[in-house]
Order: C-alpha cells, then sequence, then structure tokens
C-alpha cells in the first residue's frame, strides 16, 4: 500500500534528479509520458515504514505549457494532483527559481521548498534564511545538499508530515491588480459550479484570462477525482485517469 | 496587445517581481563577496550602452586578423596550385587524353576546384578558429542575450539569437538548430530568417570582395564586413517583425537565458577542432561540388549555338535584369547556377567572364581583382554582389532542409522568395539611388 504521491518539480539543473536517485535508491523506473517524447521517472522511498511514490517531473522554468515539458509537469500537477509537491531550487540562484516555486504553489499548497545546492551558495559566501523564506511563502522550506545527502531526513520528515496532514501549508498567494482580482473572483465562482474550486480554481481562472480555453474541458473532464487509491498509479497509466 | 496577453503579461510581471522581494529578503551575504572577474566582465559584454559596440568591434578584430591573415597564403596556394596544374596537363597529354577531355579535366573540374581552394581555404582557416575562440570562450550566450530584446520587440522568440548565431556557420544548421523553439509560430518565423545572416558559404565572398573594392585598407574592409554582417541581422529583424504582424501573427513567449561561467578556451584542442569540423568540412563540400559544377560549365561555355556559347547567351538573357540590379548577366546567372552551395558564386562567375570558356589562371586576390575591374566592375558592383549575396536565397541543402523541418513544400518555396525579394528590391533602390545621386 502506497502511503501517498510525491512529485518532484524544479527548475533544470537544481539537482533535482541528484536528489531523486537520493531518495529512491534503486528502486526507480523511467519511461516516456503518455503520447509525449519528456522522459519521467518515478520510484519508491521508504519513510518511517510508509512507501511514498515519488514522481521526478521534467526540469521546467515555468508552468506555462510551452513545451512538453512544461505542459507534462503542470497536468501532472494539476490533474494528477500528487499529495505533496517538492519544489527543488538551487540556493545560488534562487531569485530566479522562486518564480517557478510562486507558480506550483498557486496549484496547490500541498507543498515544500527544497532549496538545494545549499553546499553551493555556502561556498560562493551565500546565506539563505529557511526561516524567512517559509514565512514568505507560507510552505515548509528545508535547505539541502543532495550531493552529500544533507538535510535529507528533515526534507522526508515535512513531507511525511504534510502528506499525513500533521502540517497544513496554506501558500500566501501573489496579488494581482484589482481588475485581474475582480475577474478571477467572478470566474471562480462559475467555476465552482463545474467542481472546479479552491485553490485549483483560482489557478483555473487566471489560465482562462490569459486566454488558455482549451484548458477547461480538460479540467471538467478530471474534476470531482474519484477514488483516491486510484490517484497512486504510474504516470504511464495517467492517461487512463483523464481520457 | 490582447486583453489575453496583458493578462499574461501582468501575471509574469507580479510574479517575477514578488520572486526578487523575497529573495531579497531571505539572502544575504555570508560575508562581503568580492565582485568576481567574471561578474564584471557580464557587466561589460551585456551592457546596454556597451553591449552593442563592444560585440561590433569584435565581430571588426576577427574579420580584420582574417583579411590581414588571408592574403599571402592565399597566393601561395595559388602558385602551388597553378604549378600542379602544369603537371597534370602534361600527364594527360603524354597519356594521348583528346582534346575535349583535357579541357575538361584541367579547365573545367581542375581549376574549379583550385580556385574554391585558394580563395576560400585561407579565409576560412583563419576565420573558423577565431570564431570558435570566442564560442569557447563562452561569448554566444552573451550575443543572445544583448540580442534577445531585439528578438522580442520583433514579435520573436529570443532564442531566436540563438539559431541565428548557429545561422552564422551554416544556414542548414541554422534551420535545423530552430527545433529548440517550442512555439511552431516562432519556429516558423526563425526558420523563415536564418538566411539572412552570412553563412560559412557567404562569408569568404563578402571578405574577397571587401579586400579587393571596399577599402583602401584592412581595418576599412573590415568594418565594411563587420557592416554587412550588421545589415543582415537588422534585415532578419525587420523580416521576422513584418512576418509575426502579417504572415505569421502572435506574440512570443519568454524563456531563461543561462549565461553559463567563462571559460579559458582550450586552445589547441579548439582548433583542431574548428580546424576538421568546420574548415575541412566546408572546404571538402565546395570542392565536391564545385568539380562537376566546373565541368558542367565548361561544357556549357564550349558548347556553340550560333556563334556564342550557351553560357554567353545566358547571361546575355539575364543581362538587362542583372543591369538593374547593379550588377550583370554573369553575375546573376553565376547566383542562379550556384544554387547547390554558394561557395561558388565567385568560381562559376569568373568562368563565365572567360569567353574562351575556362577559367583565368590563378595568382591570387590581385588577378582576381584585375578580371573584375576589366569587366567593368566598381565599388557599387561589388556592393550590389555582396548584398545580393547576403539577402538571396538559401542555398539548395538549406531549402531542402526548411522542407524536412516545416514538412511543407510552400515554407520552403516561401524561405527561397521572401530573400530573393528582399535582395531585389534593396539592391535594385541601391542602384536606383545612386543613379540618381551621380
Amino acid at each position: 500500500m502506497v502511503a501517498g504521491v510525491i512529485a518532484l518539480a524544479g527548475n533544470p539543473n537544481t539537482g533535482k534528479s541528484t536528489l531523486f536517485n537520493a531518495l529512491t535508491g534503486l528502486r526507480q523506473h523511467t519511461g516516456n509520458w503518455p503520447g509525449k517524447t519528456v522522459l519521467v521517472a518515478w520510484g519508491e522511498a521508504l519513510y518511517r515504514g510508509r512507501r511514498y511514490q515519488i514522481v521526478d517531473l521534467p526540469g521546467t522554468y515555468s508552468l506555462t505549457a510551452a513545451s512538453p515539458e512544461e505542459e507534462v509537469a503542470r497536468d501532472f500537477l494539476c490533474l494528477r494532483r500528487p499529495d505533496v509537491t517538492v519544489v527543488v531550487t538551487d540556493a545560488t540562484c534562487l531569485e530566479r527559481n522562486l518564480s517557478l516555486v510562486l507558480q506550483v504553489l498557486e496549484v496547490t499548497s500541498r507543498a515544500v521548498v527544497c532549496v538545494n545546492l545549499i553546499d553551493e551558495a555556502r561556498r560562493k559566501g551565500l546565506f539563505v534564511d529557511v526561516d524567512v523564506l517559509s514565512e514568505e511563502l507560507g510552505v515548509p522550506v528545508v535547505a539541502t545538499s543532495a550531493r552529500r545527502r544533507e538535510g535529507l531526513g528533515l526534507l522526508m520528515e515535512k513531507v511525511d508530515a504534510v502528506a499525513r496532514g500533521r502540517i497544513k501549508p496554506n501558500a500566501r498567494p501573489v496579488v494581482y491588480s484589482a481588475p485581474v482580482e475582480e475577474a478571477v473572483r467572478q470566474l471562480q465562482g462559475r467555476l465552482r459550479a463545474l467542481g472546479i474550486n479552491g485553490r485549483l480554481g483560482r489557478w483555473a481562472a487566471l489560465r482562462l484570462l490569459e486566454g488558455e480555453t482549451s484548458l477547461l474541458a480538460t479540467l471538467r473532464r478530471c474534476a470531482g477525482g474519484g477514488d483516491p487509491a486510484e490517484r497512486v498509479i504510474h504516470p504511464e497509466l495517467a492517461r487512463h485517469r483523464c481520457s | 496587445m490582447t486583453p489575453e496577453g496583458q493578462v499574461r503579461e501582468e501575471i509574469a510581471t507580479r510574479i517575477y517581481q514578488r520572486a526578487e522581494e523575497i529573495a531579497s529578503r531571505a539572502l544575504r551575504p555570508l560575508e562581503r563577496p568580492r565582485p568576481a572577474w567574471d561578474e564584471g566582465l557580464d557587466a561589460l559584454l551585456t551592457s546596454r550602452w556597451l553591449g552593442f559596440p563592444v560585440m561590433f568591434g569584435l565581430l571588426g578584430l576577427v574579420l580584420w586578423l582574417t583579411i590581414v591573415g588571408a592574403n599571402y597564403p592565399s597566393e601561395l596556394l595559388a602558385t602551388g596550385l597553378f604549378w600542379l596544374e602544369g603537371k597534370l596537363s602534361q600527364l594527360l597529354l603524354a597519356l594521348g587524353a583528346p582534346a575535349w577531355v583535357h579541357g575538361l579535366l584541367v579547365f573545367g573540374v581542375y581549376r574549379a576546384v583550385a580556385w574554391v581552394v585558394a580563395v576560400m581555404l585561407p579565409p576560412m582557416a583563419i576565420f573558423f578558429p577565431l570564431f570558435s575562440l570566442l564560442e569557447d570562450l563562452g561569448y554566444l550566450p552573451r550575443v543572445a542575450f544583448n540580442l534577445d530584446r531585439l528578438f522580442k520587440a520583433a514579435g520573436a522568440h529570443g532564442k531566436q539569437a540563438l539559431t541565428m548565431c548557429m545561422g552564422f556557420g551554416c544556414n542548414a544548421a541554422g534551420v535545423t538548430s530552430c527545433r529548440i523553439i517550442d512555439s511552431p509560430r516562432e519556429r516558423l518565423v526563425a526558420v523563415l530568417t536564418n538566411t539572412f545572416v552570412p553563412c560559412n558559404g557567404r562569408f569568404p565572398l563578402l571578405i574577397t570582395l571587401a579586400i579587393l573594392f571596399m577599402g583602401r585598407s584592412s581595418v576599412m574592409a573590415a568594418a565594411v564586413v563587420a557592416g554587412t554582417v550588421l545589415l543582415g541581422v537588422a534585415v532578419s529583424l525587420t523580416v521576422s517583425w513584418a512576418l509575426s504582424r502579417t504572415l505569421l501573427r502572435g506574440t512570443p513567449g519568454g524563456f531563461a537565458l543561462e549565461l553559463p561561467p567563462y571559460r579559458w578556451p582550450q586552445v589547441g584542442r579548439v582548433l583542431v577542432r574548428s580546424f576538421l569540423d568546420r574548415t575541412a568540412f566546408v572546404l571538402a563540400r565546395a570542392v565536391t561540388l564545385a568539380a562537376p559544377a566546373g565541368a558542367i560549365i565548361w561544357l556549357l561555355g564550349n558548347t556553340s549555338v550560333q556563334g556564342a556559347s550557351l553560357l554567353s547567351h545566358a547571361a546575355y538573357l539575364l543581362d538587362p535584369l542583372g543591369r538593374a540590379l547593379g550588377m550583370d548577366g554573369f553575375i546573376l546567372l553565376a547566383f542562379l547556377l550556384a544554387l547547390p552551395a554558394n561557395e561558388l558564386v565567385i568560381p562559376i562567375m569568373l568562368m563565365g567572364y572567360l569567353s574562351a570558356g575556362t577559367m583565368v589562371e590563378l595568382n591570387g586576390l590581385e588577378a582576381l581583382g584585375t578580371i573584375l575591374t576589366e569587366r567593368g566592375w566598381s565599388w557599387l558592383t561589388a556592393l550590389s554582389v555582396m548584398l545580393f549575396s547576403l539577402l538571396h536565397y538559401p542555398c539548395g541543402t538549406t531549402l531542402l532542409t526548411i522542407y524536412r523541418e516545416t514538412g511543407r513544400v510552400g515554407w520552403a518555396l516561401l524561405g527561397a522568395l521572401i530573400p530573393l525579394s528582399v535582395a531585389t528590391l534593396v539592391c535594385y533602390g541601391i542602384n536606383a539611388l545612386a543613379h540618381i545621386l551621380s
């Protein structure tokens, strides 16, 4: 029995795959995402006797669905709704990485931010205040060095806590201009009627305002969720759930 | 901008602002970090005001070194190859080859190949390694960074700056590299405008003509070639702009460009690789194409119909059009026949100029200058030829690549027609202007 699905998201070159390898060891597989030439790896991690399925999403700079990689990452986060999303960032260029973090937090609050490559940052004379970061973002933040296996225990502790509902993160949303916020509020009402609510509703409303009308049909089909057990599946089977 | 576009812009901007805000609160220096030398260099190379002059200066420097360095080896090569021609001729005659075989092989095939090697090898052997050194140093991503703003403004994807840089090597490779652009619209814009940057095959022509006609000094000649390159980039941007407002409407997406750290190039490795991968590769291509082309031209030049060779007939037909564009029938014919490879323009043109049907004996750049001047070339002719070479349709390989990448014959046709009309317009305009002024 799998205790939950954990997605690893992040920019390219943040040591995401190193982290994935460190967490899953040899219990991993790779395969093409259905219908895409995008490689997705998945594996399992044990934490205090609980088995988690970990999915290593392709590295992306944003969630705008401008490339197949972004589309895969975004579809997974929005439609498959992992129990916890770990956003892996590069401590040495945190500002650039935070843009993806903020975008992921618009989709889900059940997230842990991993500030990786912290040893590199130290070497460059940079100090990352994870408490301030956690305060600003509204989700747990853990500093790690996946290469040296630093901070991995603490990371899994936070992930486990979020997965089991011991920590209920509440990500601080990015606030847009008054007209956009007003339009979002109105659209959210309409989306709620379709069964798309909460944070995902706000996210969907923003995308609709950006002109992504094709998203609506997909969301509609996947709204309602279904059996929670059904969510614990390999990515290669994901298409059966939504189509 | 559409309302959707405005929302997209606002959301992206707000997210970046918020990221900046959070980062500034959560990040602190452990100790005072010294500004690293590479950050200083980046500040200079990608600065808003100095980035472009530095870019132009570096390009000019590379071209100047090429021009200064190419002259002497070119003469040396020509002498050597001419000596070899004499030996080859003696050998064939000793073997008792018929006159037409001797003519076809020695005056057709061998001279075409020898010309290509003598004129193209020295500039390539200097230009490509220098360019590779800049590449290895990590300068090209900075170029892309500088140009990104301009491409955005033209409605094209910022990555087009990279595919364009690739085009300097080879337009066919440039077109293939457009795969890195994910949005189909922006990819097409990049594919269709790649040919406006001069490729390896055209640089020798630009450099040679600049040396012969454009300047009293090598500095001047280098500046002219650098200016030509700049014009190519400007045209590429303008056509991208026009395309994204007409045929391929839309707004570009964003992307993050990582500026890799500077590295001291591994000089030895770069020299060897650039020689094998570029110089030898381009030369081999030029030679394999020049040999059969030389044979065909020789046959055309030696087949007489109604008292004149086929070559002369064709040139005579094309002459009025050529004149209107500041060139002549032979030059235009050369451009037409050089469709398989741009490297062939100068050799074919020379073959045409010699009514006897063979190319001149070669002894370096000087001789080439004399022949062209005797044929009535002025600096304006040279300028027209340079501009036409810069802007006209891409080579056959590139067109085939466009077809393969887009899957439509129509796009490949457009990839030839757009540049052709631009080249025609520019050449006609400049010559009309020169006519009025004089």
